[in-house]
């Protein structure tokens, strides 16, 4: 049993470091996925065409801008193991599918967590918000909490996605339905640490319970399911 | 198991059985009676008027795909926790995932165009509504994981697990949808819970509708069942033959 978990954390671990180490030498993220994401908040303030809009719908685009880069962060975090059938491998080699699990899902929360930080400045930058300090604290919180439910979803259907050989087109599917509530409550919190519309920060709390809920679930569940929707 | 013919035909094969016509013809008798009552026999809603028909249609509907979407999840348990991972308990799962995803497309059309003759707009952000669609595109999500190939056991697997995730996933979806809602209280039209007083005979319209939706729910996944197993037996035919034309070229 301890042997077992010890396992399951190691293997977790040394996928976490390997997918982040490929990610800091590869720089994928930041050349390419992180441009992405600011000229999408670019052409939110063309479709919008008001500063007054733009500054009260700030959090939802925050979170939209989220949401669509996770699906490129989350195929590439596949993508560089389906590449040379690594996961073929790491099956073979008989690693804990759990291991594996938590470890892609550890290393996607960091990935999400460094691109809500600057997502979060464009926001401040084109859509002219104000972050108080007492904000940025329930923003943290919300980003992290939001990014286990994103990154646990995200690695089990990319995970399904890429057992199933090319058909990545899926993981849009599966995965935007699922993490509707993490998009509702980390909007609705970004509105009170942002303090748009006269949302007051006392308000933004309750939601971070929604995003606990909702990333213990299926943080629990992914590793239980992981291995079943992987397999051969 | 089909040592005669590696490819099951309909002729040979048929998914019809006395029983399964019986629950046909009976579910065509009902339909027939449920038009004439839906639409001639019962009389306008005071509020209402005729727009009321529609209900006779869409309750139904909706209540056919919320059952059909349970009974995939329960399928769905009982193949993954069954000690035989039976594909029977799959493929019910898949046929009633199946006409779920039609049944709740038909809810969603009769729904708006109800929307839109009483409240004057075909959708409304209400959770039940909200909460709907996303059951919609969840279940069209799982009828896409079950197209993508593989042995029928893995198919299984995988499917099984997308529609237990579901079965979490929904309840928090709508409660959030809910919470959500609740903040944005601007909207009070008629709420849509169809809460009308009906006399006698629109009610017995209404609970008969949905007694023969029900059978009809019962004798579309029977025959789809029926014609899942034929596909599979077509596909594991279909190697068997293969496999037989290579060593019969090899000697």
């Amino acid at each position: 049993m301890t042997q077992h978990s010890t396992s399951t954390m190691s293997v977790a671990r040394a996928i976490a470091t390997k997918d982040l180490r490929i990610e800091w030498r590869s720089k994928v993220l930041v050349n390419q996925v992180l441009p992405f994401a600011g000229i999408v908040m670019v052409l939110f303030a063309f479709a919008l065409d008001n500063d007054g809009i733009l500054q009260r719908v700030a959090p939802g685009l925050v979170w939209l801008a989220v949401l669509f880069s996770s699906l490129i962060i989350v195929q590439r975090t596949f993508a560089i193991e389906s590449a040379d059938n690594a996961l073929d491998a790491i099956k073979v080699a008989g690693v804990s599918p759990a291991g594996v699990f938590l470890g892609k899902s550890v290393a996607l929360v960091v990935q999400l967590l460094l691109f809500e930080g600057v997502l979060v400045l464009l926001s401040l930058v084109l859509y002219q918000v104000h972050l108080s300090w007492g904000g940025a604290v329930l923003l943290v919180t919300v980003s992290f909490l939001a990014n286990i439910g994103i990154a646990a979803m995200g690695a089990l259907y990319g995970g399904l996605g890429a057992a199933a050989k090319g058909r990545e087109t899926l993981l849009p599917l599966l995965l935007l339905p699922a993490v509707a509530p993490v998009l509702i409550a980390a909007t609705r919190a970004t509105e009170s640490a942002f303090g748009v519309g006269g949302a007051t920060l006392g308000e933004g709390w309750p939601w971070v319970a929604l995003l606990a809920v909702f990333g213990a679930l299926f943080g629990f569940g992914g590793t239980l399911a992981f291995g079943v929707l992987t397999e051969e | 198991m089909n040592s005669i013919h590696p490819f099951p035909s309909p002729v040979d094969t048929p998914t019809g059985t006395r029983a399964s016509r019986g629950l046909g013809l009976l579910v065509f008798l009902g339909m027939v009676l449920l038009t004439l009552l839906g639409l001639f026999f019962t009389d306008e809603d005071v509020v209402q008027g005729s727009t009321v028909r529609l209900m006779y249609i869409h309750v139904p509907t909706a209540w056919v795909a919320y059952l059909a979407f349970i009974v995939t999840a329960i399928t769905s348990a009982m193949f993954m926790w069954g000690k035989q991972h039976s594909l029977t308990f799959d493929r019910i799962a898949g046929a009633s995932g199946e006409v779920g995803v039609i049944f709740m497309g038909l809810s969603l059309v009769t729904g708006s165009l109800w929307g839109r003759l009483t409240w004057g707009t075909y959708w409304q952000w209400d959770p039940r509504l909200t909460t709907t669609v996303f059951l919609f595109v969840t279940y069209v999500g799982y009828l896409a994981v079950r197209d993508l190939g593989g042995s029928h056991q893995q198919r299984a697997k995988r499917s099984g697990v997308v529609a237990l995730l579901a079965v979490l996933e929904i309840p928090l979806v709508h409660f959030s949808v809910v919470l959500w809602r609740s903040l944005h209280q601007e909207a009070s039209v008629l709420q849509p819970n169809g809460d009308v007083t009906m006399d006698g005979l629109m009610l017995f319209t209404l609970l008969f509708g949905v007694a023969v939706f029900t059978l009809l729910f019962a004798w579309m996944v029977l025959h789809r069942q029926r014609v899942l197993t034929l596909a599979d037996a077509i596909d594991d035919g279909g190697l068997e033959a293969a496999l037989q034309e290579r060593r019969s070229e090899a000697n």
